[in-house]
Order: structure tokens, then C-alpha cells, then sequence
């Protein structure tokens, strides 16, 4: 039978990868410069924390060591895109290639590693006697997941509620009138996409050290720096948002294990048990429920007249004409 | 950019100053001279590999020896290059299908399933079979490349149609459908098609290869052992096409229009909304083409591995290309070179990485395209 306890448990687990990637993005896009190497950068970071516990370093130094390498391909980002002006779709796609293809390369070997130490899981004593919320959010959770907990409201009042915030939301919406007002754009752009770099330097990380621990090349993220793209726009670039997506889509990956298990669902018999190969289509769901998903949001969008920052993608020239 | 800089390489420093003999003139260029420009791709091919070198020293390999490795791999001979030339085929097709979009800013990066798509529609020809496998080639080959290309426009058509209707990013829609289209091949490469439980599907009767030109090596001797097939001379008109169409056609300017200037587009009263479905249609097509081609002219049967990335790797040919459609056949070969000695490097990585530098470098060197940089005498 199903346990949907077991699978919110773990979609919580598993969604925290995509929350610190979304909430990553979101403060990039939120400063107009779009980062589509996600994907790659999460690799990166993916590979750089298992090598580092592999090599006997402590998990800790391996977060660390994850974030440090995915900030600094993001910094190859910056500069192509705020100084030299370059396409920032198309630098986006170069990161992930060069993120892809450097963690190919230096974790060859990696996945033949035996058992390392990994993050570790706690329960949170009370908080975890909450009938439902107790078992799903505070129950033998990785200390990640934690993180995650603290930092959706944080950004959430950072963006909104402070002063940095606000500068923020300026250089990502009008860079020239944030410019007259004595704001470094540059600078700022500069911080908010090492900012997103460090994030999914940690989303990588969450993934070998926690959530799947180990090293399987690409497969390791399978698109979910992609699906954290998606999730950006379904968040209309609001953390808040972005967390919930990151779970319902950590559930609904566990859920496509799951289903395939037992033998009768709902007291039918099971096609996914019976026929295997139909299992194909499973594995579809996630990135079908993304276009689905960007499909519902953008009609939302067109109707509330939403957005994204109105600066997102044009890079800043100071003295030309222009948002 | 209007307003001229000047950027003076010293501190401003209080009290005795310290002054370079040289300062750095940073301005905008008003007319590209015509070398400059694939001048500066070749430069950043050249940086480009110097960096990955750096990054397979440090990786404990030989970058010099894995260069030469390379190179006489892929260019060393006749029956190599033959070999290049047919891993540069489906490259020039998704090349072209990225030039197109590209052109029209539309970012399709869904190249790679497209291409599964087309192979996948090609093989339904032969394996479904719509076709018998008794038929003629003149008839077998031409219905499975249109199989593939309606395959992959029905890939292309799915983003183009969202992004046209519904305003919808076609960056992740087109990235997704490409999961989409593996597990789908899949799915019929595990199933249905499977050659007695094996995950590919039976070898397609000789009717349904492309012509190889080693298939004609009792007429002429020369031909002996080369691989290259009917799919390159497929790629090299579809070139002429896109070229055609791009460079020389009402509908090639406005594709052009949109892609630089949409507000101007929208004044003109270009009809967007049709022109994205249709050359995101086309687009498809041409990398479904690339699926059939590779399937018909090389593996010969349908399985899960068909692509060591043809897709994403046409992105980064059409940017180095410049967007040009001759400049992507040569793009395509470079390419090519690399992914087919890039098979027997260790680490098994490096092609990728190195295509990633590679479109890094060409991207960052357009700053010099646009900027003239000066050294000049105080």
C-alpha cells in the first residue's frame, strides 16, 4: 500500500534540493540576470561534496567545498554576461556544458566509491509530536532540510522587508534609476548571482551528501536544475512559492518509485507492477507536470498582469538608453 | 553606445603618482571590419583549448598528447575523416535546426529530443511497420525521413505552440520535452520493438540504410571502406535551404526582424504568433531529420543510446557558426573531430567539457567584436 506520510516525508527531503536552487535563481533573476546553468552548477556542486567526503573530508567541508566551486562558475557567468554584455541565455547554456562536462571529468572513478559519512538527520523533539506536520516536516529529516526551513522566510523578508532587499528589487527593475540613486549595479549583480552560484552549489550537494548520496555523472541531478528554472516562473519569483513547488515536485519523485512497488493499487491490480516498461511513462510526469505547470502560471500571469523583473535578461550599459 | 571611454590602468593614488607607460582605450567599434569576425571565433577555439588543456593537466592527463590524440583521430586519414564526417552529419542538421531558431531568438534547446523524436518516427516506418519491409528504397528511404521530420516538428511544434499561445518560456518547455522523448524511445525499445527482450530493436531490412559510399566500392576503388552515407548530402542541401531561406527569402527577413528587433516586427505587422509555431516546426524537423539519418545511415536499428548529445552540442555549433548556415557544415566538423576521438580519451569527459569552454570563449570574445581595445603610448 501506499504511505502518503512516507512520501510528503520524503518529498520534503528530496524537495529541498529544489528550494535552495529555486530560491538561488530567484535572487539572480530578482537582480535581471538570468542563470540557466543551474543544472550545470548543481553537478558541480554534486560532484565537489562527494569527492571531498570520498577523499576523507568531513561532509561539512564537503558543503562547503560544493558551494565555493559551483559560486565561482557562476562568477565565469557574471563577467561574460555584466561586463561583456554576452546573451545571458546563451551563457547559461555554456555554464551548464562546461559544468557538465568538468564534472565529468574530474569525478571520474567516483561512482565506484564504497560507504562515506554523510549529512547527518535529526528529529525535532515536540515539534515532531505534531499530529501529520511532525511526521512529514520534523521527523528524521537531513539537517538540510533544516536549512531550508530557515532560509525560505529569510529570503522571503530580505526581498521584501529590508533595505538591501529593496535595492535589490531596484537593479532587477529599472538598473538605471537604481544607478542615479548611487546603487552599484554591478556589484550588485555581481553578488546576487555568486549568491545563486553558492545556492546551487548547495543544492548539488544536498543531493550526494543526503538525498541520493553518491556520484552517478549526469544522472545525479537528471534535470532537477532545470525543473528549478521552471519552478522560478512558477513562483513568480516569490521564495515562498518556490518552496512549496520544490516539495510538491520532491513528492511527486517519490511518489514514481513508489508507485511501481506494490502489487495491488487501491485494490486494483497494479499496471505498473505487471508491466514494467510502462514505468517509461512515469518517469515522464515530472517534466510533463513542468510544462503543464509553466502552462497554467503563464495564463495566470497574463491575466493578473504578473511578471518577471522588468530588467531580467538585458544587461546594464550605463548612459545608454534603456531599462 | 554613443558615449566614448576612456580607461586610465593606474591608481589614483595621492602624492608622487605612479604612471604606466601605457594606457588601455576601451571604445565602441562602429564598423566590423569582415576578417574580424571569424578571425575571433578561430582565436577563441585556440584559448579555448589552451584552457581545457590547462584543465586535463590538472586532471593528471597529457593535454598535448591528448590533442595530437585527438587530431590524428579525427583528421589523421582518409577512412578517419570519412569517419569525422559522418559524426559531423546529424551535427550539421541540429546545427541548422539551432541556427533557425536561434535567428528568431527562440531558444530551442530541444534539439536532442527532436532527434531521438525522428529517430524514433523513421524507425515506426520500418519496425511499426507502416511500410513493408519489402519495400523499394526509392520509396522506403524518402517516407522514413519524413517520418523524422514530422516526428520532430510534432517536438518543436509542442514549445513553438505554447510560447506562441500562451507566452510560455519555450527554453524549459523545449529542455523538457527532451526527457519526454528518451523515455518514449525508450519505452518502445524496451517494449514493443525490443529484439527478443534486448533493449534495441532488430536490425532494419538494407532497404532502409542510406546509401554509404562503401557500398560502391566495386565501381569506384577509392570509395573502399569509407562510411560517409547519403545523409551529409542530405545536410548540406538542408544547408542551402536554411541559408536560402535566412539570407534570401521575404520570410527569412522577417524572421530576422523578429529575432532583432520584435517591437519593430510587431509595427511592421509580422504575424509572430505564426511565424514561431513555423519555425519551431522546422526547426524540429530539421533535427528529426538528424534522427533519421543517424539511425538510417549508421546504427541501423533503434536503441536508447543514438546520441552522445547531438542535440545540445548543435546549440553550441550554430553560436560558433555565428549563426551562419555554411559556417555550422564547418562547425559540424570541427565537432565532429572532437566526438569521435573524443571516445578514446580519458577522461571520458573531456569532449563535453571542452565544447563547453569552446562556446564560453566564443561568447566572451564577441566583446571584441563590439569594443575596439587599444594599447596606446602616453
Amino acid at each position: 500500500m501506499i504511505d502518503w506520510i512516507i512520501i510528503l516525508q520524503a518529498g520534503v527531503a528530496s524537495g529541498t534540493v529544489l528550494l535552495f536552487a529555486a530560491i538561488g535563481e530567484i535572487l539572480a533573476e530578482r537582480s535581471g540576470v538570468m542563470n540557466l546553468g543551474v543544472e550545470g552548477m548543481m553537478l558541480i556542486g554534486a560532484m565537489t561534496a562527494f569527492k571531498t567526503v570520498v577523499m576523507g573530508g568531513d561532509p561539512w567541508l564537503g558543503v562547503l567545498y560544493a558551494m565555493l566551486a559551483a559560486g565561482a562558475l557562476s562568477l565565469l557567468h557574471a563577467l561574460v554576461t555584466i561586463n561583456f554584455q554576452a546573451d545571458q541565455v546563451v551563457s547559461g547554456l555554456a555554464i551548464n556544458f562546461v559544468g557538465i562536462g568538468l564534472s565529468t571529468v574530474l569525478g571520474e572513478g567516483l561512482s565506484k566509491a564504497g560507504t562515506v559519512s554523510l549529512l547527518p538527520s535529526y528529529t525535532v523533539p515536540l515539534l515532531s509530536q505534531i499530529p501529520l506536520i511532525g511526521p512529514i516536516f520534523f521527523t528524521n529529516q537531513h539537517v538540510l532540510v533544516y536549512v531550508g526551513y530557515v532560509l525560505t522566510p529569510a529570503a522571503w523578508f530580505y526581498i521584501n522587508r529590508t533595505r538591501p532587499g529593496l535595492h535589490l528589487r531596484a537593479v532587477g527593475e529599472y538598473p538605471a534609476a537604481a544607478d542615479a540613486l548611487g546603487i552599484n549595479v554591478y556589484l550588485l549583480r555581481y553578488l546576487y548571482v555568486l549568491i545563486g552560484g553558492l545556492l546551487a552549489g548547495l543544492a548539488g550537494a544536498t543531493i550526494s551528501l543526503a538525498v541520493s548520496p553518491g556520484w552517478f555523472s549526469e544522472l545525479t541531478t537528471s534535470g532537477q536544475g532545470w525543473i528549478a528554472i521552471g519552478l522560478v516562473i512558477f513562483a513568480q519569483w516569490d521564495p515562498w512559492r518556490g518552496a512549496a513547488g520544490g516539495y510538491m515536485f520532491g513528492a511527486i519523485r517519490r511518489l514514481i518509485l513508489d508507485l511501481q512497488g506494490p502489487e495491488f493499487l487501491f485494490g486494483f491490480r497494479n499496471p505498473f507492477f505487471y508491466t514494467p516498461k510502462l514505468g517509461f511513462f512515469l518517469q515522464m510526469l515530472p517534466y510533463a507536470l513542468t510544462i503543464l505547470v509553466l502552462v497554467a502560471v503563464s495564463r495566470e500571469a497574463l491575466r493578473k498582469r504578473l511578471g518577471a523583473p522588468a530588467a531580467l535578461g538585458t544587461p546594464y550599459i550605463r548612459g545608454e538608453r534603456g531599462i | 553606445m554613443r558615449v566614448s571611454t576612456t580607461t586610465p590602468l593606474q591608481p589614483q593614488t595621492h602624492g608622487e603618482p605612479f604612471r604606466l607607460p601605457f594606457r588601455v582605450v576601451i571604445e565602441p567599434r562602429m564598423n566590423v571590419p569582415r576578417w574580424l569576425s571569424p578571425a575571433v571565433s578561430i582565436g577563441a577555439v585556440i584559448l579555448a583549448l589552451v584552457i581545457g588543456g590547462v584543465v586535463i593537466q590538472l586532471a593528471g592527463g597529457d593535454p598535448i598528447e591528448s590533442y595530437i590524440h585527438i587530431f590524428n583521430a579525427a583528421f589523421g586519414d582518409m577512412g578517419v575523416f570519412s569517419d569525422t564526417l559522418v559524426k559531423a552529419t546529424p551535427l550539421i542538421l541540429t546545427g541548422l535546426a539551432c541556427t533557425l531558431a536561434f535567428r528568431m531568438k527562440l531558444w530551442n534547446i530541444g534539439a536532442e529530443g527532436q532527434f531521438f523524436m525522428g529517430a524514433w518516427g523513421a524507425s515506426a516506418v520500418v519496425l511499426a511497420p507502416l511500410l513493408p519491409p519489402t519495400t523499394p528504397r526509392v520509396i522506403m528511404l524518402p517516407a522514413m525521413a519524413l517520418a523524422g521530420f514530422a516526428c520532430g516538428a510534432l517536438w518543436g511544434l509542442v514549445p513553438g505552440f505554447l510560447k506562441a499561445r500562451f507566452n510560455v518560456n519555450e527554453i524549459i518547455t523545449s529542455l523538457m520535452m527532451n526527457y519526454i522523448a528518451t523515455s518514449w524511445t525508450l519505452f518502445w525499445v524496451f517494449g514493443a520493438w525490443s529484439e527478443a527482450g534486448f533493449q534495441m530493436s532488430p536490425t532494419f531490412p538494407k532497404t532502409a540504410w542510406l546509401p554509404r559510399l562503401a557500398d560502391y566500392a566495386q565501381q569506384v576503388k577509392a570509395f573502399s571502406g569509407l562510411t560517409i552515407h547519403l545523409g551529409l548530402a542530405l545536410g548540406i542541401v538542408a544547408a542551402v535551404v536554411v541559408w536560402f531561406i535566412l539570407n534570401r527569402s521575404p520570410w527569412g527577413y522577417e524572421i530576422r526582424l523578429t529575432g532583432d528587433n520584435p517591437r519593430a516586427a510587431r509595427y511592421a505587422g509580422i504575424n509572430i504568433v505564426r511565424n514561431t509555431v513555423l519555425v519551431m516546426m522546422l526547426s524540429g524537423g530539421l533535427a528529426g531529420l538528424a534522427g533519421m539519418s543517424e539511425i538510417s545511415g549508421v546504427v541501423h536499428r533503434l536503441q536508447g543510446a543514438i546520441s552522445p548529445g547531438f542535440g545540445f552540442t548543435g546549440i553550441i555549433i550554430a553560436w560558433l557558426a555565428k549563426l551562419n548556415a555554411f559556417g555550422v557544415i564547418i562547425a559540424a566538423i570541427l565537432f565532429g573531430g572532437l566526438l569521435l576521438a573524443g571516445r578514446e580519451i580519458q577522461p571520458s569527459g573531456v569532449p563535453r567539457m571542452l565544447q563547453g569552454i569552446i562556446l564560453f570563449t566564443v561568447i566572451a570574445s564577441d566583446v571584441v567584436l563590439r569594443y575596439h581595445i587599444r594599447i596606446v603610448k602616453r
